[in-house]
């Protein structure tokens, strides 16, 4: 079965003055998934969001959300669609179900006010609810953000930089967030990140952007060859197990990273048997961890 | 979604304290004048009546609740501007500058509905702060001064107006008055769609109105041809209630004048706004 759009972006292209600031972006995004939007610094991630949400006027190319042009539906395609664009900003004047109040009224949806205060206890803020957002931390502020970006239950989710300025518990708890609403509420939800190892965590399909162009796009899993891996071993004789290793197994890659450390590319599953052998060859095993892919893919996509 | 957007940003400018400024200063100036005028107002009006004492003979309270609502209006209709542009400034700037734009521009919602939601909140702010200078200018006067006719120094001389065909009067004036501060509003808030701070479009408000009223009063032929244009020139016209008789003609004008004004402003705004990149 064919599965539904969600996003179509084609040929999408925005100029500020001289500088071309996305240049014949194209994409696509599935319903229900977890979309990694990667890119370096100025690569155009934020500026191909503000175009997804109407907030910067495309110079050419087409958008198409949940089928429709964005364009021309622009109101009901914005009501389905729940966002956090960079840091999320409210009325610091307002507590915290003030400024949800204020959202929802214009959100195209009915919102009560009881399903609010759902809202803010599901986001962990339920006790802060009366609280001005003055007072509110980086993290409490992002979780206010994703509250208010499900308060008219969108299909669709766009999350730019989420995790930005967010303390490591932050990080997890946003992350944690994420997850509940694919596995549990079964959204769509686009995910601009910085934070790689993230992506490699939570997101199923991907496209890397770079110079306002878009590089490579697919799943996650395709990309990365998920059938091998690099994984770093620590051990007492680094040379040595490099060479009684490439004996044995003949890996695709594999080098001593120092001493006591190397690090091999290898098919998952020769794994287990991998560390069998050196600890029967006298080798003493200290650690055996992966390493993580994507920063490695990302890292030769940009370059190349 | 105009109505609802309309309430949020009632909403927001109640809930600002600067929105109270305003009000504050505006109890405390007039509460100012109103004590300066029970402690000196007889002197005041005696010195100005001096002149026609050789042909005219007063009689009565000179001093009453009418002159203390003319002195308030005539004083503070120069001053409020700022008090306005305070907050109307800020409506569409502050929220580039909080980051909330970003939020309210993707939702449901038409940027021409933001604007004008903020178009009407403004309004409604500027008719709060006008009601209140009429409450606090007529009823608290006459209720320190009590009532009696109304002596008015124009141009073409000493106008008194007997009590009976005051109020009227002052109903209109204060329509008019109202006019003249919604331009100020309207311009403020049309210059907030321009900035991406809160106190550019404050201080531009200000340095417009300024520099207008310089142009109105020099005596210069080169400017004589835009004079009759300019806002600042007709924002006195609610005074011409006071003449006798109405110049209806001249008031009719300035309405139409600063009705263009308003319409013209609100026009420039949605369309900046209906273009504008929103990369804050």
């Amino acid at each position: 079965m064919e599965q539904q759009t969600i996003i179509k972006v084609r040929n999408l292209s925005k100029k500020f003055g001289s500088f071309e600031a996305v240049k014949n972006v194209s994409f696509t995004v599935n319903k229900g998934d977890v979309f990694g939007f990667l890119g370096p610094n100025g690569a155009g991630k934020s500026t191909t969001i503000r175009c997804l949400l109407s907030l910067i006027s495309p110079d050419s190319g087409s958008i198409e959300l949940f089928d429709k042009s964005l364009t021309k539906h622009r109101s009901e395609i914005l009501g389905n669609i729940g966002s956090i664009i960079e840091k999320p900003d409210f009325y610091k004047y307002l507590s915290a179900q003030k400024n949800l109040e204020i959202f929802a009224r214009i959100s195209g949806a009915s919102v009560s006010k009881k399903e609010i205060l759902e809202m803010l206890d599901f986001v962990g803020l339920g006790d802060r609810a009366k609280h001005k957002v003055k007072g509110f931390s980086h993290g409490m502020k992002q979780r206010l953000g994703i509250a208010q970006t499900l308060l008219h239950k969108p299909e669709l989710i766009i999350l730019d930089e989420p995790t930005t300025g967010l303390d490591p518990q932050g990080i997890i708890e946003i992350r944690n967030l994420i997850l509940r609403l694919k596995n549990e509420q079964q959204k769509t939800i686009l995910l601009s990140s910085h934070q790689l190892s993230e992506i490699e965590l939570i997101a199923n399909r991907m496209v890397i952007i770079n110079q306002g162009r878009s590089l490579v796009e697919g799943s996650v899993d395709e990309l990365l060859n998920s059938e091998e891996t690099v994984v770093r071993i620590e051990v007492d004789r680094s040379e040595s197990a490099v060479q009684f290793l490439q004996a044995k197994f003949n890996p695709q890659e594999i080098s001593a990273i120092s001493p006591t450390e190397l690090e091999v590319f290898i098919s998952k599953k020769l794994v287990p048997n991998l560390t069998k052998e050196l600890v029967l060859a006298g080798f003493a095993v200290h650690s055996i961890e992966p390493k993580r892919k994507l920063e490695d893919y990302f890292i030769k996509t940009i370059q190349s | 979604m105009l109505l609802k957007n309309t309430y949020n940003e009632f909403i927001k400018i109640v809930s600002k304290p600067r929105s109270y400024l305003g009000l504050g200063a505006l109890t405390i100036l007039i509460g100012i004048i109103i004590f300066a005028m029970k402690a000196d107002g007889e002197s005041m009006v005696s010195f100005v009546t001096a002149s026609f004492e050789q042909t005219l003979s007063f009689n009565g309270k000179l001093v009453n609740g009418n002159l203390i609502a003319f002195i308030i209006l005539q004083m503070l209709v120069v001053h409020i501007p700022l008090l306005i542009a305070l907050v109307t400034g800020d409506l569409i700037s502050g929220e580039a500058a909080m980051g909330t734009i970003r939020m309210l521009a993707s939702k449901p919602i038409s940027r021409t509905q933001i604007v004008l939601s903020k178009f009407i909140a403004g309004a409604i702010y500027t008719l709060v702060i006008t009601l209140w200078l009429g409450f606090l200018s007529l009823f608290v006067s006459h209720l320190v001064f009590g009532s009696g006719d109304l002596m008015v120094l124009n141009s073409d001389g000493l106008v008194i107006l007997p009590e009976a065909d005051i109020l009227w009067r002052f109903g209109l004036a204060f329509c008019v008055a109202y006019l003249s501060l919604l331009t100020v509003a309207t311009l403020s808030i049309c210059l907030s769609a321009f900035a991406e701070n809160s106190i550019g479009p404050i201080v531009s408000t200000m340095a417009i109105i300024i520099v207008f009223t310089i142009i109105g009063s020099l005596d210069v032929s080169v400017f004589d041809s835009i004079k009759p244009y300019l806002f600042t020139t007709h924002m006195a016209s609610w005074r011409s209630f006071f003449e006798q008789p109405v110049p209806f003609d001249e008031i009719m004008n300035s309405i139409i004048i600063l009705l263009t004004h308003i319409v013209l402003l609100v026009g420039i705004t949605l369309i900046k706004f209906n273009k504008k990149d929103i990369t804050s």
